[in-house]
């Protein structure tokens, strides 16, 4: 039975220009929200005379943003970062769903695992946490999780994080078990012998600096084996941040004859390449590592192409301490929450992808790999929305970041777009004037 | 300044002058070292003369310098030679030109590293005035009075000649 | 690199950190104060006053009590105060951390630090992180760089086939892949526009892309060292001689190790060097090690006035803090 009209909260986002490309929706709209749903685009109905007005115009509406993966470091690291301080920062960057991989401290195994981060996140209530549950039992390589249980608690997929497993036969153990309950599984490809304890890519400057290299290969061979074994077991997979240009093409290979694989590519392999080491910078020390200029074009041309149907931050926080190190003993990872958005529309602005193309990546399509309802502004959709001025500039610096992490190359850089206000299911959760 | 255009006499001047001292004092056996660079040429020439039969030694001060931080490194400096033992020696001491004082005690410094000599004596061709610590010349050449403004130099090693230079 | 992290805005020494990025005008003068230097060794004085009232401290995060000696010795021939400081790494994982370290010794005033560590880029960091007035000189950060070693060893060779780099081949055999000698050796000798350098070595212990550096290939060493002037041997560790690298010692001498009758291939007057300690019968016989070629000895003893013109160089200059 619908509530009485009197209680309903009524919103409507005017005059901004929605984009919304899982509608193929772009134009001057005017967006209605009733309590936590999308009412109507475009014509009012009926009642919403006298309905709050959130006035969008020379900005663009679009979906809330959904970042595939971002840790908040809650549970086990809150000295880099909690879900509370994160929560404030996916806000402000228009992200209103996050997904966070498992290797949290307690790893994240069992269904009071998922339920705690799921109700710290409500409790801050500023952007939804949803999270992959452990493809192993601690993330130990060797036993199977409790994948039903898993499932059953609400976990959108299941993952081994940046963990090695210990060899084929659990790998295709664990795949076979988790297609047995319908749930994608989340790979990091990475042949952790080949890797081993490198700490750059290897190539021309992991080798002037006597940095332990990553091949190529550490990715290619993974990405060989894990599409073998998806193919014997028919799960549904999704590569997490390819950073080669050749897994891209085995990945594209494999997408079109049919395997159900998806990839997404983190935002900083589009712009940094291993040249940016080249000076033992430790905001750069990210694993996988940053690749070759040919790799990156490759992973831009990939992602206008849909090979790579999402761009996530890769958000990893740390504290100071983390950095300030030798470049091989720094904490990997870029803080990236902030700039998720703005380094996007610098895509656009480098001609490398369509705005409607970017903010599918950034919505729709990882919606999409996460299998979840969100990522569009259709009718009964949530209302989650996240509404940019593209063209005001700001820069990202100690004051504007709003991460608990500061580690990023990219401070200090003039950015070019910035979320003005942010909807979770109806409510403004983030408001740059407020 | 006539008198600085026969070097040769000047030195033969203090060649006796030290002959003289040192008997004076009853000093026997003396060494003699001179200072890179022009204290090395005349010393050279004082060395033959005197018929000293302990071969004649150097030092290169630029590791004892007190301005050798300001000045950063000066990159080639001969090693210091002192075919001898210092210890209880009468050393005869030679530089072109005694200016300031600081390139003496420099050089004295670096003879007690060497070993406690029994006496030093201190010969130089030129006087000039300018003296930023107490040290005097036992023999000197010529004295010279010389604006602030000005600089003199030996030049060799070949024919010894002395240049008065204007600094900028 | 960046290099107005160990060149001053007056072109000075600032740091000593790698050889990339000096200046083949800096690397002269170093080796010519270098020259100068030796002489001091040969004094039966072997000391000047220079440092005289400085305080160096040798913080070793890996041991080496070759590399720590002679900076030692050159330190006191230098008249500084000198400290050791050895920090395993255990001992800095938790709780104390690196900067905190440094932040305790710059408190009791230490004029410079000669940092050995075993993570490449180490040297840099530490550079990066101290006081205005305090010098940091590199013995050694991981793979990366070992700059004084590399200088001893182009000292050796000028002193040995005299200034003109242009008209020699030289040849590094060994492990290339882990030797962070090996790199400074190779961006010195090309910063003397070296005639040409070759590096040798099978591929498990070459690095990738190892052209990139400069230099012409080899996995046969015969063929490497041919027509060499002057062959630069590295230490292979212990560790890398059995396993997925190597299969064994004795192979690995069968087809790297040098001896009197592989060296035909070279000059006649070709010049032997290693930076020590030798694996006897691994990387060469002891004919060769010992032999007319060999210079071995005399790189160790260069190896003190190159340290004692590098620091004296690096010190820091009091007017360019205060400027």
């Amino acid at each position: 039975m619908p509530a009485p009209a009197t209680m309903t909260q009524k919103l409507r986002l005017k005059g901004g220009r929605v984009i919304d490309p899982a509608n193929k929706v772009d134009g001057l709209l005017d967006v209605y929200i009733a309590d936590d749903r999308i009412a109507a685009l475009g014509d009012a109905p009926d009642g919403f005379d006298g309905a709050h007005e959130i006035d969008a115009s020379g900005c663009i509406v679009c979906p809330g943003l959904v970042d595939l993966c971002a840790r908040v470091r809650e549970p086990g690291y809150e000295h880099k970062a909690t879900i509370a301080t994160e929560s404030v920062a996916a806000a402000a960057g228009g992200i209103t769903t996050l997904c966070c991989p498992p290797d949290t401290n307690p790893v994240v195994e069992t269904p009071a695992d998922i339920e705690l981060i799921r109700l710290r996140a409500e409790k801050i209530g500023k952007t939804r946490i949803v999270t992959l549950g452990a493809l192993t039992h601690g993330l130990d390589g060797e036993r199977l999780s409790e994948m039903a249980a898993l499932k059953n608690a609400g976990c959108v997929g299941v993952s081994n994080a940046l963990r090695p497993l210990a060899n084929t036969l659990v790998q295709r153990r664990a795949l076979e078990y988790a297609a047995t309950f319908d749930l994608t599984v989340f790979l990091h490809p990475n042949d952790h012998w080949l890797s081993a304890n490198g700490c750059a890519h290897e190539g021309r400057v992991a080798t002037r600096l006597g940095l332990p290299g990553i091949p190529e290969a550490a990715e290619t061979a993974a990405v060989a084996r894990d599409l073998t074994l998806i193919e014997q077991t028919g799960i549904r997979a999704h590569f997490c941040h390819l950073t080669t240009a050749r897994a891209v093409h085995m990945v594209a290979r494999a997408q079109f004859d049919g395997l159900p694989v998806t990839a997404d590519v983190a935002i900083p392999y589009l712009y940094l390449t291993e040249v940016d080491i080249s000076d033992f910078d430790s905001r750069c020390h990210v694993i996988p590592p940053l690749r070759t200029t040919q790799d990156r074009l490759h992973l831009r041309e990939a992602l206008k192409r849909g090979t790579l149907s999402a761009i996530c931050s890769d958000h990893q926080p740390h504290e100071a301490d983390a950095k300030l190190r030798s470049f091989p003993s720094t904490e990997p990872g870029i803080s990236g929450l902030d700039t998720l958005l703005p380094l996007g529309l610098r895509l656009v602005d480098e001609h490398v992808i369509e705005l409607d193309e970017l903010i599918h990546r950034l919505t729709a399509g990882p919606s999409g790999i996460l299998g979840l309802p969100f990522g569009s502004l259709s009718v009964g959709a949530s209302a989650d929305v996240c509404i940019f001025d593209p063209d005001l500039t700001w820069q990202l610096n100690t004051d504007t970041i709003r991460s608990n992490g500061h580690n990023t190359p990219f401070m200090g850089w003039e950015m070019k777009g910035r979320v003005t206000h942010t909807l979770l299911a109806g409510k403004l959760v983030h408001s740059l004037a407020g | 300044m006539s008198d600085l255009e026969n070097i040769p006499a000047i030195i033969e001047r203090m060649a006796r002058e030290i002959v003289s001292q040192i008997e004076q004092a009853g000093r026997s056996n003396p060494a003699m070292v001179g200072i890179h660079s022009g204290g090395v040429w005349l010393a050279a020439r004082l060395h033959e003369l005197l018929d000293i039969s302990t071969p004649l030694g150097s030092l290169d001060i630029s590791f004892y310098r007190d301005d050798f931080t300001r000045l950063g490194m000066n990159p080639v400096v001969r090693p210091s030679q002192l075919p001898f033992s210092i210890d209880d020696r009468h050393i005869i001491l030679v530089d072109d030109v005694l200016h300031t004082g600081r390139t003496i005690r420099a050089a004295m410094n670096e003879l007690f590293d060497y070993g406690r000599p029994a006496s030093i004596l201190l010969a130089t061709l030129v006087e000039r005035d300018g003296r930023e610590l107490p040290i005097q010349a036992n023999v000197v050449g010529s004295h010279v009075r010389l604006t602030l403004r000005q600089h003199i130099k030996l030049l060799g090693p070949d024919t010894l000649k002395l240049e008065i230079k204007q600094i900028p | 690199m960046n290099n107005s992290r160990q060149i001053d805005r007056h072109g000075r020494l600032r740091h000593f950190l790698s050889i990339e990025g000096l200046n083949r005008k800096l690397l002269t003068d170093i080796l010519d104060a270098a020259e100068s230097f030796s002489g001091v060794t040969e004094q039966t004085v072997k000391k000047v006053p220079l440092l005289r009232g400085k305080t160096i401290v040798n913080l070793f995060f890996e041991a080496s009590t070759r590399t720590r000696t002679t900076f030692e010795l050159a330190a006191k021939r230098l008249s500084a105060d000198i400290l050791n400081i050895n920090i395993t790494q255990s001992s800095t994982v938790k709780g104390e951390t690196l900067l905190d370290t440094l932040r305790n010794l710059e408190a009791m005033h230490v004029d410079m630090f000669v940092v050995r560590h075993a993570d490449s880029g180490a040297a840099h960091f530490i550079a990066d992180h101290v006081a205005p007035h305090v010098s940091v000189i590199n013995a050694g950060d991981g793979r990366h760089a070992h700059p004084t070693q590399a200088l001893l060893d182009i000292f050796t060779i000028r002193r040995v086939k005299g200034p003109d780099f242009g008209r020699l081949r030289v040849a590094i055999v060994g492990d290339i892949m882990h030797s962070r000698v090996a790199r400074s050796q190779i961006h010195a000798l090309n910063l003397l526009n070296t005639g040409e350098i070759r590096i040798v070595a099978p591929k498990t212990l070459t690095p990738a892309h190892a052209e990139s550096l400069g230099v012409h290939v080899f996995h046969e060493l015969r063929k490497g060292i041919e027509d060499a002037d002057v062959i630069i041997m590295l230490r292979l560790q212990r560790e890398r001689m059995q396993g997925a690298l190597l299969p064994s010692e004795h192979e690995y001498y069968e087809l790297f190790g040098v001896t009197e009758a592989k060296l035909a291939a070279a000059k006649p007057d070709v010049t032997i060097m290693h930076p020590g300690p030798i694996n006897r019968g691994v990387e060469m016989d002891s004919e060769v090690a010992d032999g007319p070629h060999s210079v071995i000895l005399a790189q160790v003893t260069h190896g003190i006035a190159v340290r004692m013109a590098v620091m004296s160089m690096a010190m820091h200059h009091k007017e360019s803090a205060t400027e």
